[in-house]
């Protein structure tokens, strides 16, 4: 799967699973507001991601990672790692 | 006053169902495909809250949780009671239910092939818990009373409802949002359908739950939720609630006894206290809305307590489980919600399918028609596994 193809699945996937517009998630836009999660449902960004692309990402990682730019980069970094 | 469950929506369906005696019961491919002996099951579909409920709260809402949720939505509308009182105010909550078996089931197997409890969601947790429909009711009704859930078996709901007018009566809340809710998915009744307790009348869902009735083989499962709110008569003055109705008697038992054979004695006693505490001769009480869930032990031994306690006078007694299924957790509330609407419209509902009595059956008054009939006190009986009893008497609101 090439790097636009990846980005263009996990936008689809985070929309549909936090309900918001797909259009609102851009590379340089803050996670946590986007898809308003809150302390709970980052679980649920976790076991979205796991699930649909095998990456397990520990909480303590995940709380680095700021804007989507930087959660593609971590999960494509670790598929291609496979 | 609200209610969502396989005879409507809302109350103007629910009374239109009951009015013309109509069933809310079918039978399920699903369930025998997972080796139900038996299939029948109360129908209704689970509300997409989509819109209404966030998608961060919606996670945490089993079924029954939603069914409460448009429950408690439309009785709070009709109660008059608006975001902005229930913010200002100690808004308590009483609701019954005893399982949650399909967010438990569900957890469980995600956990089992996956080996992993991150995969299970940040929901399930909440989902699982007993108390899930108050937790979720509370947090989204911004409730700030006592927030509680009763569970008693099939006797949950009413006792929510009893408990609250005992807490009213005693001054320590002036409001309370009561009911009963119950999940409607194969899993949470499986192990019940196991122990031989429904009717296998499958080639005739409608006709399979008969209380009452000699040809009766045993209960159909169903569900949904149903609140009732009740308030000091202080308090609904003072905010011009419309009132409907009185709670003036709540009476309970223990049978001490079998797991799962009700007895005589139990529930006699129930029936003895809610009178003398309703302060009411028994000859007050126009209709008797029965446990009776179509088990052939059940309904002899609630008909021969009837019968007893009320000896030398014949209320008109007739079970609403007839055209519902036995709604179990929720069936004590929603059994309040259905005498309420034929007393505020005249009738009592016919005891559907009881086409010919048993012994015991016959010394009561059931009628298997409609009753075109004003009253204005009803009492209603709720039995559950445990031997845990409970019984409400509720009169007409006169100024």
């Amino acid at each position: 799967m090439d790097r636009d193809t990846f980005i263009e699945k996990l936008n689809e996937l985070l929309a549909e699973e936090f309900e918001v517009d797909v259009q609102t998630i851009h590379p340089d836009s803050t996670i946590k507001i986007t898809l308003a999660l809150d302390s709970l449902s980052f679980v649920d960004l976790i076991a979205v991601i796991e699930n649909e692309f095998g990456v397990k990402i520990p909480g303590q990682e995940l709380k680095e990672l700021k804007v989507f730019s930087q959660l593609y980069d971590y999960i494509y970094d670790k598929i291609e790692q496979k | 006053m609200g209610v969502y469950s396989c005879l409507g929506k809302n109350l103007d369906e629910v009374r239109e169902s009951l009015y013309n005696g109509k069933s809310g019961i079918i039978f399920d491919p699903v369930r025998k495909e997972m080796g139900f002996r038996s299939a029948l099951t109360a129908h209704l579909e689970i509300p997409d809250l989509k819109g209404q409920v966030s998608r961060n709260q919606r996670v945490y809402m089993p079924e029954q949780a939603k069914y409460a949720y448009v429950a408690t939505t439309e009785a709070l509308r009709n109660a008059r009671l608006d975001q902005d009182y229930i913010d200002s105010h100690e808004i308590g909550l009483l609701y019954g239910n005893d399982s949650t078996a399909d967010a438990v089931v569900k957890s469980v197997d995600t956990m089992r092939e996956k080996k992993d409890t991150t995969l299970v969601g940040s929901g399930a947790i909440f989902q699982s818990m007993n108390s899930t429909v108050t937790m979720n009711l509370g947090c989204l009704f911004r409730l700030k009373g006592i927030n509680l859930t009763v569970s008693g078996a099939c006797a949950s709901g009413s006792h929510a409802i009893g408990l609250g007018s005992l807490l009213i009566k005693w001054g320590l809340q002036d409001c309370i949002v009561c009911g009963g809710a119950q999940e409607v998915n194969p899993y949470s009744i499986g192990s019940f359908d196991g122990i031989n307790a429904f009717s296998t009348r499958e080639s005739d869902p409608t006709k399979a739950s008969r209380p009452f009735d000699r040809d009766r083989d045993g209960l159909v499962p169903g569900g949904g939720a149903a609140t009732v709110i009740i308030e000091s008569y202080e308090s609904a003055v003072k905010r011009g609630a419309p009132i409907l109705a009185e709670v003036i008697g709540y009476g309970f038992s223990s049978n001490g006894d079998h797991m799962s054979v009700p007895n005589v004695d139990g529930p006699s006693r129930s029936l003895e206290m809610c009178l003398r505490e309703a302060h009411v001769d028994k000859k007050d009480i126009a209709y008797i809305n029965a446990h009776a869930t179509s088990t052939p032990v059940g309904d002899k031994n609630e008909a021969k307590a009837i019968a007893n306690v009320f000896e030398g006078y014949k209320p008109v007694v007739a079970s609403t489980k007839a055209m519902t299924g036995h709604e179990m957790w929720m069936a004590g509330s929603s059994e309040i919600v259905y005498s309420m609407l034929m007393m505020q419209n005249d009738f009592i509902a016919p005891n559907i399918n009881f086409e010919n009595p048993d012994e015991d059956s016959a010394r009561l008054n059931i009628p298997a028609k409609r009753l075109d009939t004003h009253f204005d006190m009803f009492l209603s009986n709720s039995f559950g596994f445990g031997g845990t009893n409970s019984t409400l008497i509720v009169k007409r609101f006169t100024k």
